[in-house]
């Protein structure tokens, strides 16, 4: 985002967004035809879900500099939500439950947003997992939230807009696809706006950013808010695209760090940062067991197997942050302009967002 | 530079390529296994993959497989965690003769309900899973053989009422039941408030957030309602800290009641002194003296082929589940091969196997497993099949059988498990079967 401003019609009219488009193209018309199910249902349909949970809390935390630990709590409220819409409204069509959970989600999120008035840095991360500690505690403890069955656990329905069903594998990973990037073009626009720019006033400099007059309150609880919009979306992609079941310990504290990672790993403060990073936190492992499975899996069983992936993740994880402690995404774009230094200018251009 | 991204371009090629091949033998029965190694619930997950797969190997060495037919299966790691049990099944559903599916979770079994009735392919839950898959009309796919959850709560429930002296004297008892922080654990909560309000003793439930490392507020709680019992309805690490708490707040270890998940050596033997005199409910004995388990020995471990690392574990609660996991799983498909022939079945035949499972004791001592397990009944609406239950005792060295086999009050149970079953079809939309025929897609 350090790009200098210019007028919207330029940027709609130069060839800066060739780029995603080309990939939106691919997602669109070769992987639902070309790809199996497992690749679709196991590998890009959470990856879609994470990346879009990652996009929100890099709004919170890479963009407007507020920490937060309360991720899963976000998710989970995202599709309990979107369920109770569901089940109780039966006329609702789904994509008003889809942004009413996301409303929802992100009511609660200025709730818990409201100690960032007062509290910063790691003061505000411990006061954050207030949200995951509490939100886990509600769901678990008052039935109504799971349709007073008794395990806790709920089942989705099957995804259907406008008498349209998404069931397969393919359907399934369209929908998301469609809202993750409906979702993230909205964020590259609210970020473009005044709005983000306060975001990124605020994370560089509280007190100047006050004294420029940038409105902290607003600004910190709108940061919160679309923040938590966002994951809760990301959450009904969770429960009704890919796992298709929820139980509220699938939302625990180790969620809201996979998300807090994806984003430190991937780059903070940068849209596709989160996707690289989502890519690196759910695709990779899976590469990696199926590439362990099918070299070893004679030799060591599954239990052994797992153990070295840790091993092996963990290693690269540590390897990545001194290699380049900004994230994939400084590594891909220092690779990239090395490739491109001798490419034509628009090309160039086209690259950058 | 370009070297190294070639080469990983093709270390991420050959990854998917290795996936996309997969190998197709003809004459296989497959058995997709989701288990788990690692994690918590390890001891229990390699007990009972550990049984399962020697039995299966038994088979396939003594006898060439079923009628034939070779077993094969492959492992994918859980960590008992449902996404990955998921991802699991996306990878291994579309191997050719899957026979059915077993997860050993509640949560991954739950996730899996709606996507095997659509491949139409069984999934197997024993002693455990969601208990109104018990009736088959609603739930034609789902099997929670031996004992379901229900049935294990009114067993337990029952034991406690004849050591008290009869089902009267329950009246002015107080039971505090421990139960883990997961689907597994919550299943059983309404059952115990109905047998409570039956049998009218006094009945509190703590939660135990899973894994259950931690737990000295609950039994700081259990010393202040000061319990004449308490259910141990624990899985994994729980269990011996249960135990061990127990002591340290001085609640008498004979009125802790294990469940059927809070009864393999791996619970107790952690727990040392403290768990001496710990009593639980089992469905299969301990103890490596039945022909089957001699066979197994000899004939699997004397190759080299058993799966268990350690081998003092042969005969341990949780390979003993899994073999007779594996006798229950051959057996049912060695009923479908008498009807559909000798050849690999597809899952909706090895269903109709399944609904035909019926082992009288005559055949369980046929199949060297008598006292084992009692028998099993299956009919094409009951997919528990009627399982005897049994008490054993840890006298600090090995489990003890402390009563006979014993039968929980299943015409209590069937009707409310009915009427779950029906609010779920009629929430699904789901057609309600009549009869054994093949189960109408939706």
């Amino acid at each position: 985002m350090t790009r200098p401003a210019r007028s919207i019609a330029a940027g709609w009219l130069t060839p800066s967004y060739l780029a995603p488009a080309i990939l939106l193209i691919v997602a669109y018309g070769v992987v639902p035809f070309a790809g199996s199910d497992y690749l679709l249902d196991a590998m890009l349909t959470p990856f879609l879900a994470l990346a879009l949970a990652a996009l929100g809390l890099n709004l919170l935390t890479g963009y407007a500099g507020q920490v937060s630990l309360g991720s899963a709590a976000f998710l989970a409220v995202g599709a309990y939500a979107a369920y109770n819409f569901n089940l109780r409204l039966h006329e609702l069509p789904f994509l008003v439950s889809l942004v009413a959970a996301g409303l929802v989600a992100a009511a609660i999120g200025m709730v818990f947003g409201l100690p960032s008035l007062r509290l910063r840095g790691f003061y505000l991360a411990v006061s954050t997992l207030a949200a995951q500690f509490f939100v886990q505690w509600a769901l678990t403890k008052f039935e109504w939230f799971s349709n007073n069955n008794p395990s806790g656990v709920i089942d989705a329905p099957p995804l259907s807009v406008a008498g349209l069903t998404f069931s397969g594998a393919a359907g399934r990973y369209l929908f998301s696809l469609t809202v993750v990037a409906v979702v993230t073009l909205l964020a590259i626009r609210l970020l473009r706006l005044q709005v983000g720019r306060n975001f990124i006033a605020l994370r560089d400099h509280e007190t100047a950013a006050k004294v420029l007059g940038v409105p902290l309150l607003r600004t910190k609880l709108l940061a919160f808010g679309v923040s938590s919009f966002i994951i809760g979306i990301a959450g009904v992609l969770w429960a009704f695209a890919y796992l298709r079941t929820v139980e509220p310990a699938g939302f625990n504290l180790d969620r809201s760090f996979e998300i807090l990672f994806i984003i430190i790993i991937g780059g903070l403060a940068s849209i596709r940062g989160a996707f690289l990073g989502a890519a690196f936190m759910v695709v990779f492992p899976l590469l990696l067991s199926r590439l362990g499975a099918a070299l070893l899996g004679d030799v060591f069983d599954s239990g052994v197997l797992e153990m070295s992936q840790r091993i092996v993740i963990g290693a690269l994880i540590i390897g990545l942050l001194i290699a380049e402690p900004r994230g994939l995404i400084a590594l891909v774009d220092r690779l990239a302009e090395r490739v491109l230094r001798r490419s034509p200018r628009w090309f160039r251009r086209s690259t950058q967002f | 530079m370009r070297l190294s991204r070639s080469l990983r371009a093709a270390a991420l090629a050959a990854a998917i390529g290795l996936s996309a091949a997969l190998p197709a033998h003809a004459d296989e029965q497959f058995f997709p296994l989701q288990s788990y190694r690692v994690g918590p619930y390890a001891a229990g997950g390699t007990g009972f993959f550990g049984g399962f797969i020697d039995y299966l190997n038994l088979i396939n060495i003594r006898d060439g497989g079923v009628g034939g037919v070779k077993l094969a299966w492959e492992e994918g790691e859980t960590q008992y965690e449902v996404e990955r049990g998921v991802e699991v099944y996306d990878r291994l559903k579309n191997h050719p003769g899957v026979a059915a599916w077993n997860p050993l979770s509640v949560g991954i079994a739950y996730a899996m309900i709606d996507r095997i009735t659509k491949d139409k392919v069984p999934l197997i839950t024993i002693n455990h899973g969601r208990t109104d898959s018990t009736d088959g009309r609603v739930f034609p796919y789902v099997f929670p053989l031996l004992l379901n959850p229900y049935s294990e709560t009114s067993g337990i429930v029952n034991y406690i009422a004849s050591r008290e002296g009869g089902a009267d004297k329950l009246k002015s008892k107080k039971i505090v039941v421990l139960y883990h922080g997961s689907p597994y654990g919550k299943e059983t909560i309404p059952i115990y408030k109905l047998l409570a309000d039956k049998y009218g003793f006094s009945l509190e439930q703590i939660e135990v957030p899973h894994p259950g490392n931690e737990q000295q507020s609950q039994w700081l709680s259990i010393r202040r309602a000061k319990p004449d019992y308490v259910v141990l309805r624990g899985w994994g690490v729980m269990n011996p800290v249960a135990l061990k708490t127990a002591q340290k707040v001085g609640f008498p270890v004979d009125h802790i009641i294990g469940n059927v998940w809070s009864n393999s050596e791996e619970d107790v033997i952690p727990a040392g002194d403290a768990a001496k005199g710990y009593v639980a409910i089992t469905t299969q004995a301990s103890g490596a003296e039945y022909p089957v388990l001699q066979e197994i020995i000899k004939t699997v471990y004397g190759q080299g082929k058993g799966n268990l690392d350690d081998k003092k574990r042969i005969g341990s609660v949780y390979h003993n589940l899994g073999i007779v996991n594996g006798i229950l799983n051959v057996e049912a498909i060695r009923i479908a091969q008498r009807k559909f022939g000798q050849r690999t079945l597809t899952g909706d035949e090895v269903r109709w196997g399944f609904e035909h499972l019926q082992l009288d004791p005559a055949r369980v001592q046929a199949l060297g497993a008598k006292g084992l397990f009692h028998s099993i009944n299956v009919t094409w609406d009951n997919h528990e099949g009627d399982g005897r239950v049994t008490f054993q005792q840890w006298d600090g060295t090995k489990w003890k059988v402390v009563s006979d086999w014993i039968a929980p009050d299943w015409a209590f149970l069937r009707p409310i498990i009915e009427k779950s079953a029906a609010a779920y079809a009629a929430e699904h939309n789901t057609k309600v079967r009549t009869s054994d025929e093949t189960p109408v897609s939706q």
